[in-house]
């Protein structure tokens, strides 16, 4: 199955060919939002691009950058290119800091999401007989519901488990004979671990593949899910301002990410500059949507970074691959699949009352999987006389962030002026965790 | 009369409590007797000491976190059922012992929820109470 291909004429499509096509897709993709979305239409008219006489892709690099920010500022509709009658759904990120990042689908964006998905799916080897466990979150996070779609389209046998209770996640995996699992490569792991404390014999089950994404993981890491779960463990990548997953994934060769360039033009770009980087060089990933209705997105900054290739790979497959994004521009953190920027914590840790204005953010790894803790410090204002006291103080703010940020964050005491003082930028996070 | 404890908060690595007595052994403070309790990455250390305003402004100026309570200090004969008999007033009397523990010279020291009727009940049940 592993060669076969979902829509073979775009997938294989010559370079050259698929680059008139972004260009013919890019043209109407920019006179829809001259026509539709005033940001877009004051940042063209800014840049002096006459979308209604665009010529060359290389006039793209003139058309300035689209940010999350730009997102936020315009929340929560005011970058929809259609009216909310021909919008059918929408997603958002959690919006923790400040406003959420909205995004909307027609009926079209919706079938092009699955369309990619299935593409996906079917380009790992995964078919109409296979059992798909769909543990990503089901909701507002586009994981879930995306995933689901698409696997639906391919025609698979799809059981929408959603996201934790890991041992009910193994009895469906062991009883219903799941042959693919998509879940966070952390929660992969988890699932392994609860698995053999339950004595799984995970070479027994029917489980094959995993398709894991949501989160920046190594390639260590993907020996260790597929050593464990006896799988193999496919990155897929995506964001919800883009379209959700199935921006890119690896197919069964496992060599890259291939975008799926017949809608999403990608760009790499040197973070600092600005300036477009060729192929091989590590930079930020730029996205331009090509086809998308609801919520087309122009030149989008994603802060991940990443190298991309375009040389046809071994599947056969032109569509240029990224390699496994590792590392962003900003202080954004992303831990199990939860998106963590410092500032929100620093928020949390500012509103609770006797706790000194020093916190250190560690990030480690512990079997795989990556921990967060804060460090506080006591001081006499929150110190008490007994052990039950000071352990409920911690609890009292791993429940405060917990419930600004959906993460459990251990909170660890420690004595006064253990936490280094900065002049200048303070240093807020230690990461200790192993990199590639 | 009460005794006065000093409370140190300490992270659970080598060398803290060394540290501790270090800077007591340097002030001449003289070390009468203390507990701990521990959890996962601290613990607590209860002192009492000879002079426990210097003893605290020492650890303080170290950068120990400390707190100051009033316990009641009582004196136990070091025979069988001594320490019982004292309880059982306590107990009688519905007073809470949130901890206990041992100091030099057979003494013990008591944290309860109610001091000075403690104080008061011991006191009335010849209980002898040290300063």
């Amino acid at each position: 199955m592993a060669e076969g291909f979902w829509e073979k004429e775009y997938e294989t499509m010559p370079r050259e060919k698929l680059l008139d096509l972004q260009l013919e897709r890019l043209k109407k993709t920019l006179i829809n939002v001259y026509e539709n979305v005033k940001f877009y239409r004051e940042k063209l008219d800014g840049s002096g691009v006459d979308p209604y006489n665009f010529k060359s892709l290389d006039d793209l690099g003139k058309i300035p950058f689209t940010t999350k920010d730009n997102l936020r500022l315009n929340y929560p509709f005011k970058l929809f290119a259609k009216p909310l009658s021909e919008i059918v759904r929408i997603h958002s990120s959690s919006g923790t800091t400040g406003n959420p990042t909205v995004v909307g689908y027609t009926k079209n964006d919706i079938a092009l999401w699955g369309n990619l998905i299935a593409r996906n799916l079917y380009s790992t080897g995964v078919g109409e007989n296979d059992i798909i466990q769909n543990s990503y979150g089901y909701g507002l996070f586009t994981g879930g519901l995306g995933l689901h779609y698409g696997a639906e389209l391919l025609g698979a046998t799809v059981i929408p488990a959603s996201g934790g209770n890991t041992e009910r996640q193994l009895k469906i995996m062991k009883d219903y004979g799941s042959t693919v699992i998509c879940c966070t490569p952390s929660y992969a792991l988890y699932i392994a671990e609860v698995g053999n404390e339950l004595g799984f014999d995970f070479s027994k089950l029917p489980l094959k593949l995993g398709i894991l994404g949501a989160e920046p993981w190594t390639d260590e890491m993907r020996k260790e899910i597929e050593a464990r779960l006896q799988i193999d463990a496919i990155d897929i990548y995506g964001l919800s301002e883009i379209i959700g997953p199935g921006v890119s994934c690896e197919c069964i060769q496992k060599k890259g990410l291939h975008v799926a360039e017949d809608h999403f033009l990608v760009e790499i770009i040197d973070p600092r500059t600005g300036k477009k980087l060729p192929p091989g060089k590590r930079g930020e990933i730029v996205f331009t949507s090509l086809t998308k209705e609801a919520i087309p997105v122009i030149r989008y900054r994603t802060r991940d970074l990443s190298i991309l290739h375009t040389d046809t790979c071994d599947c056969g497959r032109t569509h240029a691959r990224m390699e496994k994004p590792m590392g962003r521009t900003d202080d954004m953190l992303i831990i199990r699949g939860v998106n963590v920027f410092p500032s929100q914590i620093e928020e949390v840790l500012m509103g609770v009352d006797d706790l000194e204005p020093h916190y250190l953010i560690v990030l480690d790894t512990k079997d795989y999987m990556d921990t967060i803790e804060v460090w506080v410090e006591v001081s006499e204002k929150n110190f008490y006389e007994e052990i039950m006291d000071l352990e409920f103080f911690e609890k009292s703010i791993e429940d405060r962030l917990y419930s600004a940020i959906g993460l459990r964050i251990n909170v660890s005491l420690k004595e006064p002026q253990t936490i280094a003082r900065s002049k200048g930028k303070a240093k807020r996070v230690l990461d200790k965790r192993k990199k590639d | 009369m009460p005794v006065k404890q000093i409370t140190v908060f300490l992270e659970n690595q080598t060398g803290r409590l060394a540290e501790v007595t270090r800077i007591l052994k340097d002030e001449n403070i003289n070390l009468q007797g203390f507990s701990t309790t521990e959890a996962r990455d601290y613990g607590i250390l209860r002192l009492v000491v000879s002079d426990t305003g210097k003893a605290r402004k020492a650890l303080k100026d170290a950068g120990f976190t400390t707190h100051i309570a009033d316990v009641i200090c009582v004196e136990v004969e070091d025979k069988p059922g001594e320490l019982n008999k004292i309880l059982a007033v306590l107990a009688k009397d519905n007073i809470n012992i949130d901890y206990i523990y041992v100091i030099s010279g057979t003494r013990i020291v008591l944290s309860v929820t109610n001091l000075s009727k403690a104080e008061e009940v011991l006191t009335s049940n010849g209980v002898k109470l040290c300063n």
